[in-house]
């Protein structure tokens, strides 16, 4: 009998990530209709989820790419204002709140994309201190240029104008996006079963990416760079490709966050939130797929859920980052771990397990 | 020892005549570091499946030599040729798809990744999975894989190594890193495969199974083999033509036993371990 040890890496990868992802929607769904969660929980859901997908997909770039990237949030913050604006131009002409958040996240993550791409070329010839400092000033930007931008929507189309909403020139149009003040008037219709498909379609694309031609060439450049060029991989091509690969999704994720509030102003997605990121993925483990999961879920969930201890809340936080750093680097707490894992699979699922190698 | 194929007879030697046109050519290559002249004036012609050796004291700039051919370094001066196309101021990667592999002095492995991964990088260029395919593992992608995985597995198995595939690269002993960087080397189909230092640190059992796998690979292949090391007893045996560098110029060239009978040579190189 085949034991999740002999398994392949990637066989295992897929089967902690997909089943902690799937397990959390079962019990989450349950929960919800015996009544358990209660309003401030149920918030928690849709950020929970695109956390999730934010911290895999800087991991990407972070973790498999091997460049440490600290604009993350900037992508997300082009997607999700470029999603708030896809959305409403379609608000009234299309009904159906799903299709509409589908368009919302396809063109937030296309934008995120362009941006990524364009950002990627000249900075991916940079390495180590100076691509942060680089795509920490990216983040920084963006998050300027969108307090800068009023848009609006009338009959006669997109209204795009800097300065003052003045500008705009509209008739009975509606603003979308009001400058420092952000987007407003934003249609709620994120849902928690839209998150968890979209850390699924996120999880996919990253296990497969790792898991294959252009995988295997991403994480050789991380490796031994030189090395890689010498068995002929063009090095620019493939960083670009993890780097926008991550873009893409991280604005998906920025657009669904934005279609979870009412109102939200670019200042969410600064500094702050880049690094927020950087350290769920840091603590989950570098490429670590699972890992990341369940870091990002704890520590996302931990500074939420100690707000009725208010002050002592950032203290609790640190020292929970603290225990998780040490935890992650003790042999003890591995072998736990691994016993663990190997008594949960060999009772519930051998026979499954050992189809899968 | 396994008999030679007989070849036809090959040298770097370029006055020297050569039934086809060589596969690589040098023509007075050389490379300014500041004030320092690390290698000047260096013409030299590689047979199509000639072994030649590129050998000289520490500091002589061998390896300068590699680097330069690879571009890694941007020579200051003079022209390179693959099999009569120029290969000056193309990337390392595009000269790697012209035909040049090469392994390192200090073992240069994807050390995290497996045994078998390592091959593949190596196959990258010939395995055919789009962008699309790889993200959706569709499209081909079985199909791709599995005939890299293949692939990989053939060449391994030429070095008896197929049972290690799925160990950590990394981990692997010492002689069985550097037959894999050999391998991943050669599953980029090149046409001369650059070896840097292949015996460093091997002992007289490895260094001579080492012997037999370098010919195993030029008849095999049929590819051309140049190489850097220190071992003189591998050297003379297994290399057709020498190239002797000494301050970044060629002192000697030509065949083992001119090489060591050259005088000038003896006096910078080999005269040292004669004293021994």
């Amino acid at each position: 009998m085949k034991n999740l040890k002999s398994l392949s890496k990637y066989a295992r990868t897929n089967i902690y990530s997909y089943g902690m992802v799937i397990v959390a929607f079962v019990v989450v769904t349950i929960a919800q209709s015996m009544g358990m969660i209660n309003n401030f929980l149920g918030g928690l859901l849709v950020p929970v989820c695109v956390y999730v997908v934010m911290a895999l997909s800087l991991n990407l770039v972070v973790g498999v790419s091997g460049e440490l990237s600290l604009g993350h949030a900037g992508f997300m913050s082009v997607g999700a204002f470029s999603g708030i604006v896809a959305a409403a131009m379609v608000r009234d002409s299309i009904s159906s709140d799903p299709l509409k958040l589908l368009i919302a996240i396809v063109i937030g993550g296309i934008f995120a994309g362009i941006v990524g791409f364009l950002v990627g070329i000249p900075v991916l010839r940079l390495r180590g201190d100076y691509l942060a400092i680089v795509t920490l000033a990216f983040g920084e930007i963006i998050k300027n240029i969108i307090n800068y931008i009023y848009v609006g929507v009338d009959a006669n189309g997109l209204h795009v104008c800097t300065g003052t909403a003045d500008n705009l020139n509209m008739e009975n149009g509606r603003i979308v996006l009001q400058g420092p003040q952000g987007a407003v008037g934003v249609q709620k219709i994120a849902t928690f079963g839209a998150g968890i498909v979209l850390v699924l379609v996120t999880l996919f694309v990253v296990i497969n990416l790792i898991h294959s031609r252009s995988g295997r060439a991403i994480t050789a450049i991380r490796d031994n760079r030189i090395a890689a060029e010498s068995v002929g991989i063009s090095v620019t091509k493939y960083k670009l490709t993890a780097f926008v690969t991550s873009a893409v999704l991280a604005g998906m994720a920025g657009a669904l966050y934005a279609m979870n509030y009412s109102s939200i102003a670019a200042k969410k997605f600064d500094f702050n939130t880049s690094i927020l990121i950087l350290v769920f993925v840091v603590l989950g483990g570098m490429g670590n797929i699972p890992g990341t999961i369940l870091a990002t879920v704890v520590l996302y969930l931990v500074p939420e859920l100690l707000r009725s201890f208010a002050d002592y809340r950032m203290l609790i936080y640190a020292i929970v980052l603290i225990v998780v750093m040490l935890a992650k680097n003790s042999q003890k707490v591995k072998m736990l771990k691994d016993t663990i894992l190997e008594k949960i699979f060999k009772k519930t699922k051998p026979t499954e397990v050992g189809d899968n190698v | 020892m396994s008999k030679m194929v007989p070849l036809p007879s090959k040298s770097i030697v370029p006055e020297r005549d050569l039934d086809k046109a060589p596969i690589l050519e040098t023509h007075h290559l050389g490379i300014d570091f500041g004030g320092l002249t690390a290698v000047d004036d260096l013409t030299l012609a590689v047979g199509r499946t000639e072994i030649c050796g590129l050998i000289g004291p520490n500091g002589a700039g061998k390896t300068t030599v590699f680097n330069l051919l690879t571009n890694v370094y941007q020579p200051t001066r003079g022209t390179i040729m693959l099999d009569g196309k120029i290969t000056t101021g193309k990337s390392t990667a595009h000269i790697n798809r012209m035909g040049i592999a090469r392994t390192f002095q200090n073992i240069r492995l994807f050390s995290n990744m497996s045994v078998i991964d390592n091959v593949k990088v190596g196959l990258h260029n010939s395995t055919k999975e789009s962008l699309f395919a790889s993200l959706t593992h569709t499209f081909g992608y079985r199909g791709a894989e599995k005939k890299a995985t293949e692939r990989a597995l053939e060449l391994l198995d030429f070095f008896h190594m197929a049972d290690l595939a799925k160990h950590e690269a990394g981990s692997l002993p010492y002689g069985a890193q550097r037959r894999l960087e050999i391998v991943r080397a050669l599953a980029t189909n090149p046409s001369i495969v650059l070896l840097d230092e292949p015996a460093a640190g091997m002992n007289p059992s490895e260094t001579a199974e080492l012997m037999e796998n370098i010919r195993k690979i030029r008849d095999s292949f049929q590819i051309a083999i140049m190489l850097i090391e220190h071992d003189m007893n591998l050297v003379m045996n297994i290399c057709e033509g020498i190239c002797v560098l000494d301050h970044g110029k060629v002192i000697a060239k030509g065949t083992p036993d001119e090489i060591k009978q050259n005088p000038t040579v003896i006096e910078a190189y080999l005269g040292k371990k004669e004293a021994e």
